[in-house]
């Protein structure tokens, strides 16, 4: 039987798998969204398109499976720009469609056309403009492959609203083959050797793990990793969760905002062993000073990633999780060798711990907020963030136990990203609790979606850390720009997030004073639906420890 | 150091745009493209010249690699290879320096296209250091236009076909990068 290729898309995300939808129609997507009408597929309306696009991160993110957006062409396909580019530096699998205009008039500057494949080119890791309905159903299917395999991506498909209406028959392709793309799975045996034995040879050796790892599903191998050999374990933010911060083991995260022994131990180790991750600035500081005593091995799926910025002295292509199989039959306990190492990291945790204050008369700081959020959830919720202070703090004061506990925009830093992706994870993980911690700024970028939320009764506790400025971009104007505080203070204009969180129909409650803290966070949590808690914080606080910019990692000020 | 690229493409729209696109989003230097349908009216392939040191040419090879429209690619810098560039270039010239012009146009065995009382069009192929020398011999005349095509190369040895280029693909990412750091 013949289908149109509106009713052939919707098929096709059915057979694929799909269960949620996150969109908003318009004109040229009209077609999909009338054959989504009969679906068992489940749309989630949005208020704005960057929102959906979020919501797939987000739902991608905490599944591990691919979230899917679906938007009407021209300024809808633009709006979904900033959450590809967010997933696409993360390395989630997100599946963007996008409706197009009609294949004869692309190019004659039609009503909401653009050149969305044009435009998504760089910030998607492939893209598809659907130009004949019979190439639909293998479009859709690579599409999928592409985005999940390898390195994962988002991946975009541009179908022209002709094309929708065009019939042909029904064929889901069983398999998929791109003659051009085979993602190496397996490391090398040579190199893994050659990496065991640098690991048998080293004397102070340190683990950096990063969101590849996660992406891999490697939880197992690197716990079986560090248990077997004692070495140390540092993760970056898209890392945590890996490996459970509460072990002994853990050097929790490294960086920028990185506990200062992480960053002391990276820096004094004789092998740095990195997995899944990519050597980011906000990871290195100055390139050039980064791990100076260190042989590097370098693990990751995407060559491309290897020696990009970091010159290493063993480099292993292939899923990690793959890799560290092999590897861990081939190391051994470390414990004895690393003794003075061991010793050494210890008396830098003792020296230079995480550390804050919460004084009983004095404004809430956002730290002990957040340290409470983890005491009162065990540290087992999921976590999304938007970016600045609050994300810093949340990586630093939530104790991450569990991959994909910790969602957040690390590499293109995506302020409001936070909310839209809790309400994708939320969809995710059904019964199991999702909290955003939130910055006013931050989660003002994407507010709209209070009504998405409150609509499908999406349970999200949304604390909005309100210190009244982008509090990063304070700090660092506090620090480097004389406090000059240029374009920061959101306090005359912020709103009363309580009153609009009760108008779009999500509770609100609202915390200032220590003593509520704990009661109000459990009000929160104890509510079936979505709350946003408005959290008045101190306005002035830093983020600590700090390597500035063009530093050496160990060149921290802490002064917390 | 200049190196020329060989990198074999599905013969889709918008491939060139994403091999350009890469170029200009990294940084990367390109010094000239050509490119042309193959045996397999399905592959293109694209002959790419860009120069830059042996790290920006390993990133250069690897994100073109990362390309899913891309199916293989060559460094052919150190290997035995043909490289040829086309040049079309018209000169003023008239019945008195013709004759002149002629003998450089022998020399490098180029080919007049095309005969006007005021001008001649050359057609000259050879590596881009004859096109360049050869230009720089008729300038004197008068240039009235100029165009070349980019180097286009093929290796004379090395396989790089796409029976071999399947399971060949991102080989050089799997090689060991072992190299010191400092």
């Amino acid at each position: 039987m013949k289908l149109k290729g509106a009713k052939i898309m919707i098929k096709c995300l059915e057979d694929l798998g799909v269960e949620y939808v996150f969109g908003l129609p318009g004109g040229a997507i009209l077609p999909t969204f009338d054959a989504l009408y009969d679906s068992k597929l489940k749309l989630i309306l949005v208020r704005h398109e960057q929102g959906a696009s979020h919501m797939a991160d987000g739902y991608a993110r905490a599944t591990g499976k691919p979230g899917v957006c679906m938007v009407t062409s021209g300024p809808g396909a633009t709006n979904t720009v900033t959450g590809l580019a967010t997933a696409y530096m993360d390395s989630v699998p997100v599946i963007c469609i996008t409706g197009q205009v009609a294949t004869h008039a692309i190019g004659s500057d039609a009503f909401q056309e653009a050149d969305v494949v044009g435009v998504t080119r760089p910030v998607t890791k492939h893209n598809y403009l659907v130009k004949d309905v019979n190439d639909l159903t293998r479009i859709m299917r690579e599409a999928f492959y592409v985005a999940t395999s390898g390195r994962p991506g988002p991946v975009l498909i541009d179908f022209p609203v002709d094309v929708s209406r065009a019939e042909t028959e029904y064929v889901f392709p069983e398999k998929v083959s791109i003659r051009s793309y085979n993602p190496v799975l397996e490391g090398n045996d040579d190199d893994i050797k050659c990496a065991a034995e640098l690991i048998r040879k080293s004397k102070r050796p340190c683990l950096y793990v990063g969101g590849g790892a996660i992406g891999s599903g490697a939880r197992k191998e690197v716990i079986e990793l560090v248990e077997k050999t004692g070495i140390p374990i540092t993760t970056t933010v898209l890392g945590l969760g890996i490996f459970p911060e509460t072990h002994t083991s853990s050097l929790r995260m490294l960086g920028m905002h990185g506990t200062v022994y992480a960053n002391y131990s990276v820096q004094k180790s004789d092998l740095l062993i990195a997995v899944g991750a990519r050597f980011d600035d906000r990871v290195t500081g100055k390139i050039d000073l980064f791990a100076p005593h260190a042989k590097i091995i370098h693990m990751d799926i995407d060559p491309s990633s290897i020696a990009k910025t970091v010159q290493v002295d063993v480099s292993i292509v292939g899923d990690v999780k793959h890799i560290l199989k092999k590897l861990n039959r081939l190391v051994s306990d470390k414990r004895k060798a690393m003794k003075p190492w061991l010793k050494q990291i210890e008396e830098w945790k003792q020296k230079h711990p995480l550390r804050y204050t919460q004084p009983d008369n004095e404004k809430l700081r956002q730290q002990f907020i957040i340290d409470k959020i983890g005491e009162i959830t065990n540290h087992k919720a999921v976590v999304t963030t938007g970016v600045g202070q609050h994300q810093m703090w949340a990586a630093q004061w939530y104790k991450f136990t569990a991959p994909r506990s910790m969602i957040t925009s690390g590499g293109l830093g995506t302020m409001g990203f936070g909310f839209p992706s809790a309400i994708g994870a939320q969809l995710g993980r059904p019964g199991e609790p999702v909290i955003c911690i939130d910055g006013d700024g931050s989660f003002q970028m994407t507010m709209c979606e209070l009504v998405t939320a409150a609509y499908y009764k999406i349970p999200v506790k949304v604390f909005i850390l309100d210190n009244a400025y982008l509090g990063m971009v304070r700090q660092w104007q506090e620090l480097f720009y004389e406090h000059r505080y240029s374009g920061v203070d959101l306090g005359p204009s912020n709103p009363d997030f309580v009153a609009l969180a009760e108008s779009c129909g999500v509770k609100g409650l609202r915390m200032e004073k220590k003593d509520e803290v704990v009661s109000v966070i459990k009000q929160a949590l104890a509510h079936e639906g979505p709350v946003v808690i408005h959290c008045v914080c101190a306005k002035q606080d830093n983020v600590y420890p700090m390597v500035p910019t063009g530093q050496a990692l160990d060149s921290v000020l802490d002064m917390a | 150091m200049v190196h020329v690229l060989s990198a074999l493409v599905e013969n889709h729209f918008g491939v060139l745009a994403r091999v350009s696109g890469l170029f200009s989003a990294r940084g990367f230097n390109i010094d000239s493209l050509a490119v042309g349908e193959t045996e397999d009216p399905t592959i293109s392939r694209m002959t790419i010249v860009v120069h830059g040191n042996e790290r920006v040419l390993d990133q250069i090879m690897k994100q073109l690699s990362k390309l899913i429209d891309i199916i293989h690619v060559e460094d052919l810098t150190g290997y035995e290879s043909i490289e040829r560039e086309l040049l079309l270039i018209k000169i003023s010239a008239n019945a008195t320096n013709r004759a002149n012009v002629m003998q450089i146009v022998n020399t490098f065995r180029g080919k007049v296209v095309d005969l006007s009382p005021k001008s001649l069009a050359i057609e000259v192929t050879g590596t881009k250091s004859k096109v360049d020398a050869i230009i720089e011999l008729l300038r004197p005349f008068g240039i009235i236009e100029v165009v070349r095509t980019g180097t286009i190369a093929l290796a004379r040895k090395l396989e790089l076909k796409l029976s071999a280029s399947r399971t060949g693909k991102k080989k050089s990412a799997k090689k060991k990068t072992s190299k010191s750091r400092q």
